[in-house]
């Protein structure tokens, strides 16, 4: 070793360990094709359908970075849909050729990467995007190019883009009802902890005007920066301002939420005396976090994998056959499912997938079977979905505890906040819009 | 005595080179100015103007790094504040007593007191370079005062650069938050900042933006200025000893470089629309002291090559291999400081070129210790030589 | 008393947390002048190896179940250990002198880290292992070939020299990828699946760790978890305490802390010095590791939540101090949480006179806030000890 020069050591050494890793990327990458998901691509060059002319769509995910773990499962349900549509014949008689890119959780990739989908790839739609940062991003190139994307996540609402079709719940799908919940059943105080970005902001700020209006006390808030882990102070400030217990409405995101339940448990507050409500924890975030720390607490989503539909039923054995029987579903998972259906349906009314004004004007008022019940989707662009509340038990599932009797029709612009009060959207119409005075 | 080289000659010679380093950047920005528009396709152009500005905000890496020795592992502050900057000037271009869309989502009525200067666009101008400076100046003049240095001040700014990430990120009501600023719908001198027009506007102004930064760095680093910052690098114990005051050389080099890279921001932040507390991670500050160290370390021209080459390849390589993407991300790290210590200007520099020319077969001429012949202080003796002769 | 206690408990509880991520840092830091961008990761593979460990014992049943975390803070220190040893020996012994560069260096190993715990498989495994092995054994593979080559062609020159022993290198190489290439080509699940994936993992503490523990007299209950945090940290403290100050290769780091030249002048391996040190430190990274894994989540990304705080802790505790790194670490803690949990504008309201200040301290009650106000007070008490708290003195310290 002395013989050898150290610059020149670690050259071939690091080269080495290039080598050998570039080795078994590319054997991963011949791996992923040879997976029972025949249209799956980790590069950007489509495989060519047997026809030699498919309809091309963009799949938009963070693949790496902090937010892969989340986007990943979605990619998961939409490759999962576009398999299913093009076994049974695919749409119009072509197959759906996915074109997956990565945004790298970085929200300037995603419009570097919606932008080269959209010119170079020249899809005829987008499915993608998690958090609302990279939504947010990404809707001005859907807007100035007259594109058309779709959203599978809860997010915050105040938003309707003629160009976005979303099938997550707006705040009215989710939020709204399980306050009402926890108002009827688990205490009139609240104490909101949430992420430090907009989500968690927008919504608590919702919840305020909601407690407000509805005879709810609003005790206090705190915001922890994204990825910290230390709630100690949290803690403290939950004890003081609820000393005889009360509800805690959680918008935490990623990893703070795993130091908020283990050190709640750690300080001896109990999910008897302070109920957790999330709004961001699903079957999967149970995996991850243990389900020790979480039984007894509360989540509200559309959809769970104990929903008992026989749509749900199938899809959940469908999903473990192909990816495993271990994985979980999800609500954001199955809103990415439905999504592409939607589109299908959507295409297919239309009678064409290039014209996107006809797609679009096609698309509302589809209806599909989803595993949670029939969706619809409405004139301004978001769908219809039943609210469910879940209690997590000792499976790491939830117990549904609570849901409404019909879909409920989506609100995107809040009625609660004074700033969009009495605002709606109608893109059917084309005088009404994105924003207008009801 | 032919062999002696009479310094009327040397510097006959040095304006030849200056000459020669003139056109070819010249020739240069001709061909990225005029021919790249013509050749490359709307979206591979944006591509190319980002890079670039990239590439500015390197020049002031190597400027506080290469050339002065101090590695700030904060400089997306600067860049942030300076995209920030020019953001917030193009989302002020609406009506008289209307407010940007995003503050109503917030219940926002009234635009915060800060928000007004930018409305004009001098002061927008001015602001672009001066807040960063000054926050570098004072950042600078704290930690230098007390002679912290090295690996300390790396902390520091690092340290820094998350302060300022989550105070960007959590002030909604003021500035976005999380979602920050977009440029694109919004319209500047009455053009749509995102239409293809304007941006082929900002890309030439990158082109400028760079020229004239490096300008700058090139008349900086090569004058006595530029010697004082090389000797703070090399020995800063011994220039304290001959008599000098480093401090107030470093908080102004750092201020110039706060400068740069609030330049480099501004210019990135029109062209991709988007200005996010995104810029402040950890990662993309010392992604920048990457590319100076690809480029090569006090070479001006390496930290610009460095910067389009390490992101080229990332936008590349992220495509193909996005699994793997950070094991090489992490290898060029190991492989910079390790082998390629000079980058690849000073590779090509010190061996690279005799290692082509060895390939094609010609061999390298004799030189004697090159320092020798350029040594001002030899050179003078053999002045005086020649003189008493 | 009861605000009081509970506040004392609390801040110790957060520096305790700070104190174990920064032990590691400050040690070698204060040996060789390196700061190690890396010791987020080594305290990652630290909290993997507990899952690691955490797994193995679940078959057992309860009663040995209860007993894994135990055996797993030995076993972090170890993998952690390794792996510092090997950072050392491979890169950053190359590079002393030059702390500058050793930062980037160890931040390029970091990011590789993050990439290795999200893909590492069997395939991966075997070929670093079948690389590490050719290149550790590659002394009397040169000779041989050195051997050989003399038989066949005779002496050979300086040049080809080199070249010969450069073999193993491209040996190493050639046989690694090839392994990890056919192996991927065989498609056996076992050996193409992720151990980890990118996922963030479940590492569930033993009851006796998680569940809270009243005592009698105060109105609040102790987390165990933290109580054993706290302990653990005074017991890691202990332990290097004696080592630096009992033991004889203790005596040797801290002679070469003081005076690097003159040890080496004296006889002391500097190099064995540290190789050793680094080593530890990163150990002590893996323990830390381990104790976080009862606070906080486990992913490739968990050490990245902890490094920026344990640098503050290094810079203000000052270097080769570390009563220093003690105190700082358990003052940062005690602010940070006073002030983040608004215990200060709850004792400063009642006092109407100090109306401005309460306002102030309520702006900055905020836990994002308040990390703003750490980091002022910091850069404001290095203006005051530029060099930390206890200060080395004697002609060797420059600053």
């Amino acid at each position: 070793m002395s013989n050898i020069g150290r610059r020149k050591f670690l050259l071939y050494s690091s080269a080495a360990l290039g080598t050998s890793l570039l080795l078994k990327g590319c054997g991963q990458n011949t791996d992923q094709t040879t997976t029972p998901t025949p249209t799956e691509t980790t590069t950007s060059t489509p495989t060519q359908s047997p026809t030699g002319d498919g309809i091309k769509v963009g799949i938009l995910h963070s693949l790496s970075g902090t937010m892969a773990i989340s986007e990943q499962t979605v990619v998961d349900a939409e490759l999962l849909a576009i398999k299913e549509i093009n076994a049974s014949g695919g749409v119009l008689g072509k197959q759906i050729i996915p074109i997956k890119e990565d945004g790298a959780s970085n929200w300037d990739t995603f419009k570097e990467k919606a932008e080269k989908l959209i010119d170079q790839d020249k899809v005829s739609t987008v499915f993608g995007c998690w958090t609302s940062a990279s939504r947010t991003a990404v809707l001005p190139i859907f807007e100035s190019k007259k594109h058309m994307l779709w959203y599978p996540v809860q997010y915050e609402g105040q938003e309707c883009s003629n160009n976005i079709f979303y099938t997550g719940a707006a705040p009215n799908q989710q939020i709204e009802p399980a306050v009402d919940w926890l108002l009827e059943n688990k205490g009139k105080k609240f104490f909101l902890v949430g992420s430090d970005y907009i989500f968690p902001r927008t919504a608590n700020n919702i919840i305020k005007e909601q407690l407000k209006a509805k005879g709810g006390e609003f005790v206090g808030e705190d915001y922890l920066p994204l990825g910290n882990t230390e709630v100690t102070a949290i803690i403290t400030k939950i004890k003081a301002a609820l000393p005889d217990g009360g509800v805690i409405f959680n918008t935490l995101n990623g990893d703070s939420n795993v130091a908020f339940f283990k050190q709640m448990q750690g300080s001896g507050l109990t999910a008897e005396k302070y109920p957790v409500m999330s709004v961001s924890i699903a079957e999967e975030e149970v995996q991850q976090i243990g389900k020790e720390f979480l039984i007894g607490h509360y989540a509200a989503w559309n959809y769970f994998q104990t929903v008992e539909t026989p749509e749900n039923k199938k899809w959940v054995a469908n999903f473990k056959k192909e990816y495993g029987e271990e994985r979980v579903t999800n609500d954001p998972m199955e809103a990415a499912y439905i999504m592409v259906y939607l589109w299908k349906q959507a295409v297919e009314k239309a009678g064409t997938f290039e014209d996107l004004e006809k797609v679009r004007s096609a698309a509302i008022g589809q209806t599909f079977n989803a595993p949670e019940g029939l969706v619809t989707m409405n004139s301004n662009h978001h769908i219809s979905k039943t609210v469910r509340i879940g209690q997590v038990r000792d499976d790491g599932l939830f117990d549904i505890v609570w849901s409404t009797d019909k879909p409920v029709d989506p609100v995107p612009w809040n009625q609660f906040v004074p700033a969009t009060k009495g605002y709606s959207c109608d893109w059917s119409d084309p005088k009404k819009g994105g924003k207008f005075k009801l | 005595m032919e062999t002696i080289i009479n310094p009327q000659k040397n510097k006959q010679k040095n304006k030849r080179k200056l000459i020669i380093e003139g056109s070819i950047i010249l020739g240069l920005t001709l061909i990225l100015a005029l021919v790249m528009p013509l050749i490359l396709e709307p979206f591979r152009l944006k591509l190319l103007g980002r890079f670039l500005a990239l590439g500015i905000t390197a020049l002031g890496i190597d400027l506080i790094w290469g050339y002065t020795g101090l590695l700030s592992l904060g400089h997306g502050i600067f860049f942030a504040l300076g995209g920030y900057a020019i953001a917030m000037h193009i989302k002020l271009q609406i009506p008289d007593g209307q407010i940007p869309e995003f503050f109503t989502l917030y219940g926002v009525t009234k635009l915060p007191f800060f928000w007004q200067p930018f409305a004009s666009f001098p002061f927008t101008f001015l602001a672009i370079f001066i807040i960063p400076a000054i926050t570098a100046g004072i950042l600078g003049y704290l930690v230098f005062r007390n002679r912290i240095k090295g690996v300390y001040f790396s902390i520091l700014t690092q340290a820094a650069l998350l302060v300022f990430f989550n105070f960007f990120n959590g002030q909604q009501k003021l500035i976005n938050g999380t979602n920050g600023l977009k440029t694109d719908t919004d319209t500047i001198f009455n053009l749509v900042a995102g239409s293809n027009q304007a941006q082929i506007i900002f890309y030439e102004l990158t082109i400028l933006g760079i020229i004239v930064s490096y300008l700058l760095c090139r008349w900086l680093t090569s004058g006595r200025f530029g010697r004082l910052l090389i000797a703070i690098r090399d020995d800063e114990m011994r220039l304290r000893f001959s008599g000098y005051d480093p401090t107030p050389f470093k908080v102004l080099v750092f201020a110039i470089s706060g400068a740069i890279a609030g330049l480099a921001g501004s210019l990135y932040t029109v062209q991709s629309g988007l200005i996010t507390p995104e810029t402040m991670k950890v990662a993309f500050s010392i992604e920048m002291v990457i590319w100076v160290a690809v480029g090569g370390r006090a070479t001006l021209i390496g930290a610009i090559i460095g910067a389009l080459a390490v992101n080229f390849g990332s936008s590349l390589f992220s495509e193909k291999f996005p699994e793997i993407w950070l094991f090489f991300q992490g290898a060029l790290f190991l492989i910079v400081v390790t082998v390629l210590p000079d980058g690849l200007v000073g590779w090509v520099k010190n061996s690279g070129l005799n290692l082509i020319k060895n390939l094609l077969g010609i061999k390298p001429p004799v030189v004697t210790f090159p320092e020798l012949v350029e040594n001002p202080e030899i050179l003078q003796e053999k002045e005086e030589l020649i003189n008493d002769k | 008393m009861s605000l009081f206690l509970e506040s004392l408990f609390n801040g110790i509880s957060i520096g305790s947390v700070l104190l174990i991520s920064a032990l590691g840092l400050a040690i070698v830091f204060g040996l060789m002048g390196v700061i190690n961008l890396a010791h987020g990761e080594l305290m990652m593979l630290g909290a993997y190896t507990t899952f690691v460990v955490q797994n193995l014992f679940k078959p057992l049943g309860d009663p040995w179940f209860n007993l894994y975390f135990i055996v797993a803070i030995p076993c972090a220190f170890v993998v952690s250990a390794l792996m510092g040893l090997l950072l050392e020996r491979g890169v950053i012994r190359y590079l002393y002198g030059r702390p500058l560069e050793t930062l980037l260096a160890t931040w390029g190993v970091s990011l590789i880290l993050i990439q290795f715990v999200r893909s590492v498989n069997w395939s991966l495994m075997i070929g670093v292992i079948l690389f590490l092995t050719i290149i550790i054994c590659q002394k009397p593979i040169i000779k041989l070939i050195n051997k050989i080559y003399i038989l066949q062609l005779g002496n050979p020159t300086e040049k080809i020299k080199t070249w010969l022993n450069k073999i193993p290198l491209f040996l190493a190489i050639i046989f690694a990828s090839i392994s990890v290439f056919a192996i991927n080509y065989s498609k056996q699940d076992f050996f193409i699946k992720p151990w980890f994936g990118a996922v963030n993992l479940n590492v569930t503490a033993p009851v006796w760790l998680r569940s809270p523990i009243k005592v009698p007299g105060l109105d609040f209950q102790i987390s165990s978890s933290r109580i054993f945090i706290i302990i653990l940290t005074v017991i890691c403290i202990a332990v290097i305490y004696w080592f630096l100050n009992r033991s004889n290769w203790g005596l040797r780091i801290r002679a070469v802390t003081q005076n690097r030249t003159m040890s080496a002048c004296l006889g002391i391996p500097t190099r064995q010095v540290d190789a050793i040190t680094f080593a530890i430190g990163s150990g002590l990274a893996g323990i830390a590791g381990c104790a976080i894994t009862l606070l906080g989540s486990v992913g490739p990304n968990t050490g990245q939540n902890y490094i920026i705080d344990a640098f503050m802790v290094v810079v203000v505790g000052g270097v080769g101090n570390l009563f220093g790194t003690v105190v700082a670490a358990l003052a940062i803690g005690t602010i940070d949480y006073l002030l983040g949990s608004s215990t200060i504008v709850a004792l400063l309201t009642p006092l109407e006179f100090l109306k401005p200040l309460t306002e102030f301290f309520t702006f900055f009650s905020s836990s994002n806030m308040a990390k703003v106000m750490v980091f002022a007070l910091i850069i404001s008490f290095l203006q005051i000890k530029p060099a930390g708290l206890f200060p080395q003195k004697g002609r060797t310290a420059e600053l």
